[in-house]
């Protein structure tokens, strides 16, 4: 067996060789060089490769495990606000208030002393632990309950929901401490470097495009294992492997959290480049999108997440500023006729004359699932 | 309190009409103004005296069809549009009506003329015409009313109406200030036997009584308050019951496009809000070419949105749906590109802001029940669910149409092989589920906005209702979503609006790992499906 | 604050001076080479773009649409009149969709791709919190044009709509002195404005005497709509035999529900009245309004505002967007002045430099809609009157009351500790947003 595919040594190279290329030919060349990368298009690559985080994360669990979640942007959401935290103490004194210790918003609201839950975030590597652990706990414990008891198809689908839902509304209450719904913004440097210079764009956007591809190399290692294999098993008859004496829930809850943490990466990558996290990130609508970036680039396939991702969100960028008032069909055009016409995504298309490598078999009607 | 007295001597006289001819100023001259403090003051001055023509004048006004000419000229318009000069009498020919302007008054002035309006419509014919008098004196508490009261109640014959006379003579007698010790034990026991939320407004206000009085009113308040509290446990109930069946409504067509059919319909919320939408047109049609009709525009509206919802699911299934049978979560990526189609689509024709759909005369205000309010158009609503609900079952359980549509989502091949066509059978399915949904967009449009966001609000919702009920049982669904709205509003006084919700859905998580399956569970080899 | 009524400030003086110098050194030439102008010389040469950034789709698109189209309309009559500065304009319309890190994402692509030398744009505070740092950065111009929190005062914004003293102050004191209201119900929506209002609103209350027990603060979810408790709650609120009134912050989408509750519970405007800050003309004609007449609302326009000025621009809006049914609100006339202020700054500062036209702002005074002129202040915010409208049947505003003069904004919160002794002045030398009159230096309340 080959180590790298063709297809992932390809999306590798795009990614970090896009990532790269933008940076220098941002960076090395004249503003008003023929070859020049405009400053605004390095967050925006950053953001959309942090979605592809989301989406390789979305993959991995749908594509490959059968759970569809819609409410992975929660994991995201909880990502991007742990290092939100971070960046607002980072602000310091140069608030508009000029209160060393309190957020602005706080100083707003007329609290006089910082909530237990925010001691800490003072320190980056307290935030980043912060980032893998909060959202890594709750997919432990959402997971661990919900695999147990068995919970499965739509019935899991729409607890994930409520769970993003109930956390949108939490974190929308000014009385939690995040900033309610405007949330946590104007972020001035991230480790003493300062967010809006070029150069730190240039290094995060790297950076984000370094850790989608370990975590394409890791999700891509994880799916070829014998544990890849069993999960597969689980995706297409749970019961059999269960009747094999494996046991399914633990295999889902591992995958599970993995994924959780995965998107909690991305969404932390997310908010120092976009400059805001609020509670609308929570929002439903966003972990549907999700979803469908997957299914746009073709679900389990990895690469295809990431390619719905970025051409999606190409696609959006393009339409709200060329089609303002017309996008919204575009967009839902785009969705209707995927799904009519490219069943196995934009990738399917591609891999038509390819290998096939990882190709999700086609389910079978509803009423002859097997039992 | 000497224009106390001076207001009781001129009431007398306005019964007599004759005596009273002579003003010496016109207080009718200050409606031609903005002056809303000379207004008031002109119409105490009018109540009391005696002009035959005031009645006249100060309904116009309370309706809103008092109108002023750029000289001060006071007309009065007709229901027709035909306008007379108010204080003549003589008709206003060759005034253009568009040069006037209408009257307007500001709270304080609508608090005056209500309590002045109410004295003078106590001898109304109309029995509903003097209760609602009655009340306004009782809120007045306008002591010059008094004796027109007091007449008033000795001529009354209607038992309601009396007692309400009653309580606004109580009311009177408690807050002026002449009246014995014993006369204001009687009218606190009267106030007691009201017992609602204005009897003990006016028991709280008291103050500079004699001891007797003031412990017989905090007794009274005390024993209002603690009745009030059972009956705000029967409120709480009524108010559950009421955001139950608008969940109901929203998901019963859900419950049959993906309880029954599996079939992940993202655009489920749109279908809510084409028959929104569709109940806003109905109305502008009736206001248009059948305005005398326009009460009864929600009877139209349900079949036509039913029609129009039905119609556009039969279209999306045979047009996007038939293709991903199988495919469960591809429909939900199709219907969800489907959803921003339609939304934008609404947008573009019908504009991004609310729509008006105004709510018939028969479905406006509240009447007491006990010691509860119920609203007349929650409790519509409530009684709406229950009809669409049953009207559903019936469709499903009796009827040929149903047995096939059972028959298909049971074993769709056996179903075939008796002869059942089955693409057809999912087609109706899919419309019977939208055409539900557009049904209750109707009743939505009464309690919510008609906007293009109005699905989205309901979708998710919806989702959880089914999930919650146990998917692909009805019964299940209507339960599920009764329950849910009586937990939420217990919840909601408790711990406020946010958290209230914020813990349904955690209950809800948390009620799923208990029972993975919802309420009802389907048994059988179905379930792995 | 050292000034025991907010509405007159010690600002308050020198703004309106400053004002009635403006118009008289500006306004009348300025208007009068324009108008000679236009009809001689069509534009020409590279149009000067503006940006435009209002959701079109999304939750708040119901209310942005309309702003984005009287953007549209302005632009069109400039045209008409000659252009800016020989110039033709040209209108960048973009579609955040109503999704906040979307908003800054297209802000930096209207200052960067674009160049626009102004945009217009925003409405709700999170958008402008996230496009904020945004123009900060690239040294943007933004107009923003609806009611607001305050505590803010950025170089690169100009605040056309009301800070929390243009608007609610003024109506709680009309509740008080022509309702001789005792109790008080602050119903908001669970955001950054109601909050800040709320407690702006609960101090100065409780500095007039009313007593907490007599204060009943309530939130509320976006798009709540299933008020029946809340409702039931405000009734039994105020049954305690003291005339009450409800405050409410409560937003767009929710109002409708909540009124027709209030509705159909038979909550009158003879009882308990209600004034409402987010609810204009638009939001009053998706509603049956009959039940609803006397409620209140508080804004520095109403379409019904009885002016020469007004009447011909309702008349432009309804023949540009060719339906006489159309309503017009506060923030359109907040961006109608803030376009005029606009474009006489430029015209003074002859050039679309941001930081040229950024320093001829200030001191600019345009004809407002509501029969006066209002002037942009060194702190970046506008003079404006306010205005108590009562709601009629036919969904329009009777105004009842209106302040003699215009009120300065307030920007930083005289009842926030930190923020009582903070100014912002955006003149020479000072040039601070967060100025601190107390230690004299510029950045907020470090010691």
């Amino acid at each position: 067996m080959r180590r790298i595919t063709v297809g992932d040594g390809l999306t590798l190279v795009a990614v970090l060789g896009g990532a790269v290329l933008i940076a220098a030919l941002n960076l090395a060349t004249p503003p008003d060089g023929a070859l020049h990368v405009p400053s605004f298009v390095l967050p925006l690559a950053g953001k959309y490769l942090c979605y592809a985080m989301l989406a390789l994360a979305v993959d991995l669990v749908w594509g490959f495990a059968g759970i569809l979640s819609l409410g992975h942007a929660a994991f995201f959401a909880l990502g991007g606000y742990a290092i939100g935290m971070y960046l607002m103490r980072e602000i310091g004194t140069r608030g508009v208030y000029g209160n060393a210790m309190l957020p602005d918003f706080m100083v707003f609201l007329n609290w006089t002393r910082l909530p237990w839950y925010w001691h800490g975030f003072d320190m980056f590597w307290f935030a980043f632990l912060m980032v893998l652990l909060v959202p890594g706990a709750l997919a432990l414990v959402f997971g661990y309950l919900a695999f147990r008891s068995r919970v499965s198809g739509v019935y899991l689908s729409i607890i994930t929901q409520a769970l993003t839902y109930a956390l949108l509304l939490a974190f929308f209450r000014n009385d939690m401490g995040f900033g309610g719904n405007n949330g946590m913004t104007d972020f001035k440097d991230i480790l003493g470097l300062p967010l809006h210079a070029d150069a730190t764009r240039a290094g995060l956007l790297v950076l984000t495009a370094a850790f989608l591809s370990a975590q394409l190399l890791l999700a891509r290692a994880l799916v070829r294992s014998r544990f890849g294999k069993v999960l597969v098993a689980v995706r297409d008859a749970e019961s059999r492997v269960r009747f094999l004496g494996y046991r399914p829930e633990s295999y889902k809850l591992v995958v599970w959290v993995i994924s959780a943490v995965m998107a909690a990466i991305g969404g932390a990558l997310y908010v120092p480049q976009v400059g805001i996290i609020n509670p609308s990130e929570f929002s439903p609508a966003n972990s549907i999108e999700a979803v469908i970036w997957v299914a746009v680039g073709g679900r389990g396939t990895l690469i295809g997440a990431i390619l719905g991702a970025v051409l999606v969100n190409l696609g959006k960028t393009y339409f709200t500023g060329a089609l303002p008032e017309l996008w919204l069909y575009a967009l839902g055009g785009l969705f209707v006729v995927v799904t009519l016409l490219l069943p196995n995504g934009v990738l399917g298309v591609l891999r038509r004359r390819g290998t096939g490598d990882g190709v999700v078999p086609k389910p079978l009607p509803v009423g002859e699932q097997p039992t | 309190m000497a224009p106390f007295v001076a207001r009781v001597l001129l009431l007398l006289a306005l019964l007599y009409p004759a005596a009273a001819r002579a003003q010496a100023d016109d207080p009718y001259a200050a409606f031609a103004t903005h002056d809303y403090e000379a207004m008031r003051a002109a119409i105490e001055t009018l109540s009391i005296s005696g002009d035959a023509r005031a009645p006249a004048i100060l309904s116009a006004l309370q309706a809103g069809q008092l109108r002023v000419g750029e000289d001060g000229t006071l007309y009065l318009r007709a229901a027709d549009g035909s306008l007379r000069e108010a204080l003549s009498g003589a008709a206003a020919a060759g005034v253009d009506a568009a040069a006037l302007k209408e009257v307007r008054m500001n709270n304080a002035v609508r608090r005056a003329l209500d309590g002045a309006l109410g004295g003078l419509r106590l001898f109304a014919a109309d029995p509903a015409t003097r209760a609602a008098a009655a009340e306004a004196v009782f809120k007045g508490r306008d002591q010059a009313a008094l004796p027109a009261l007091d007449r008033a109640f000795a001529k009354e014959t209607d038992a309601g109406v009396k007692s309400v006379m009653a309580q606004a003579h109580a009311a009177l007698i408690l807050a002026g200030g002449t009246a014995g010790e014993s006369d204001k034990l009687a009218a606190i026991a009267v106030l007691r036997a009201r017992g609602d939320l204005e009897a003990s407004s006016l028991l709280a206000s008291l103050a500079g009584q004699p001891a007797a009085v003031t412990s017989a009113a905090r007794d009274a308040l005390t024993a209002i308050q603690r009745q009030r509290q059972l009956w705000d446990i029967a409120q709480s109930v009524f108010y559950g019951l009421s955001l139950g069946s608008v969940l109901l409504l929203a998901a019963a067509g859900l419950a049959i496009t993906f309880g029954v059919m599996g079939v992940i319909n993202m655009a489920h919320g749109e279908m809510v809000m084409l028959g929104a939408y569709t109940t806003f047109v109905v109305q502008e049609a009736m206001r248009a070419y059948a305005p005398g009709l326009l009460g009864a525009s929600l009877f139209v509206a349900v079949p036509a949105a039913f029609l129009v919802a039905g119609a556009v699911g039969i279209a999306i299934e045979r047009g996007l749906i038939r293709f991903l049978y199988g495919r469960p979560l591809e429909t939900l990526l199709a219907t969800w590109g489907l959803s921003l189609i339609l939304q934008q689509g609404v947008r573009s024709i019908f504009g991004p802001s609310n729509r008006d759909v105004s709510t018939p005369a028969w479905m406006s205000g509240a009447f007491p029940l006990g010691g509860l309010t119920i609203t007349a158009n929650r409790l519509t609503i409530i009684v709406f669910a229950a009809l669409v609900f049953a009207v559903l079952m019936l469709a499903l359980r009796r009827t040929a149409l149903g047995l096939r549509m059972r028959a298909v989502t049971q074993n769709r091949f056996m179903a075939a092989a008796m002869g059942i066509r089955t693409p057809w059978i999912d087609a109706l399915t899919f419309g019977l589920g939208s055409g539900v949904a557009g049904i209750a967009g109707v009743a939505l449009s009464q309690i919510d906005n008609v906007s293009p966001n109005l699905g989205q609000s309901y979708i998710i919702d919806s989702f959880m209702v089914v999930v919650f009920g146990g998917v692909g049982n009805l019964w299940g669904t209507a339960l599920g979503a009764l329950t849910l709205g009586i937990v939420n509003k217990f919840l909601e006084p408790v711990a406020g609006a946010v958290l209230g919700k914020i813990a349904v859905l955690v209950l809800l998580i948390v009620f799923i790992q208990r029972r993975p399956r919802g309420m009802f569970p389907l048994k059988g080899r179905a379930v792995e499906a | 604050m050292d000034s025991p009524d907010p509405s007159l400030t010690r600002r308050a003086l020198g703004g309106l001076g400053l004002a009635a110098a403006a118009l008289a050194a500006t306004a009348a030439p300025v208007i009068g080479v324009r108008r000679a102008a236009a009809a001689t010389k069509a534009p020409s040469g590279p149009p000067i773009k503006v940006g435009v950034l209002h959701s079109l789709s999304g939750t708040m698109a119901i209310s942005e649409t309309t702003l984005k189209d009287v953007m549209l309309m302005l632009i069109a009559e400039q045209n008409r009149k000659g252009g800016l500065l020989g110039r033709p304009l040209e209108a960048v319309v973009v579609d955040p969709a109503s999704n906040w890190p979307l908003f800054a994402e297209k802000a930096r692509a209207l200052l960067a791709q674009d160049k626009c030398a102004a945009v217009f744009g925003c409405w709700t505070s999170v958008s402008r919190k996230s496009v904020l740092p945004v123009f900060e950065e690239l040294n943007g111009i933004l107009f923003y044009p609806v009611q607001y929190e305050g505590q803010e005062c950025s170089r690169n914004v100009f605040y056309t709509g009301a800070a929390p003293n243009q608007q609610a102050i003024p109506a709680v004191d009309y509740l008080m002195r022509e309702e001789g209201v005792k109790r008080w119900v602050l119903a908001g929506t669970d955001y950054v404005y109601p909050r800040t209002t709320n407690q702006i609103l609960e101090a100065y209350l409780k500095a007039k005497g009313v007593t907490p027990a007599d204060i009943m603060i309530n939130y509320t979810p976006f798009g709540h709509s299933d008020w029946q408790n809340i409702v039931a709650q405000i009734k039994a609120f105020g049954s305690a035999g003291k005339k009450t009134a409800v405050v409410s912050t409560i937003n767009g989408d929710a109002n409708v529900p909540f009124y027709k509750e209030l509705g159909n519970q038979g909550l009158k405007a003879t009882d308990i009245p209600v004034v409402a800050f987010s609810v204009g003309e638009e939001e009053l004609a998706g509603m049956d309004t009959k039940p609803l007449v006397g409620h209140l609302a508080a804004w520095n326009y109403f379409m019904s505002v009885d002016t020469a000025e007004n009447k011909s621009f309702i008349k432009a809006w309804h023949e540009f967007i060719k339906n006489p049914k159309r309503t017009t609100n506060d923030p359109m006339e907040a961006h109608f002045v803030g376009f005029n202020m606009w474009v006489k700054a430029v015209e003074k500062a002859a050039s679309t430099d941001h930081d040229a036209v950024i320093d001829a702002m200030i001191g600019i005074s345009v004809p407002n809609l509501s029969g006066g002129y209002s002037a942009m202040m060194p702190n970046h915010h506008i003079t404006k009157p306010v205005l108590i409208g009562e709601i009629q049947g036919d969904g329009q505003f009777n105004i009842v009351s209106q302040t003699p003069g215009l009120v300065v904004a307030q920007e930083w919160s005289p009842y926030v500790a930190e923020t009582k002794d903070l100014i912002g002045d955006w003149r020479a030398p000072l040039s601070c947003g967060n100025f601190n009159v107390k230690t004299g230096k510029c950045g907020g309340a470090a010691k």
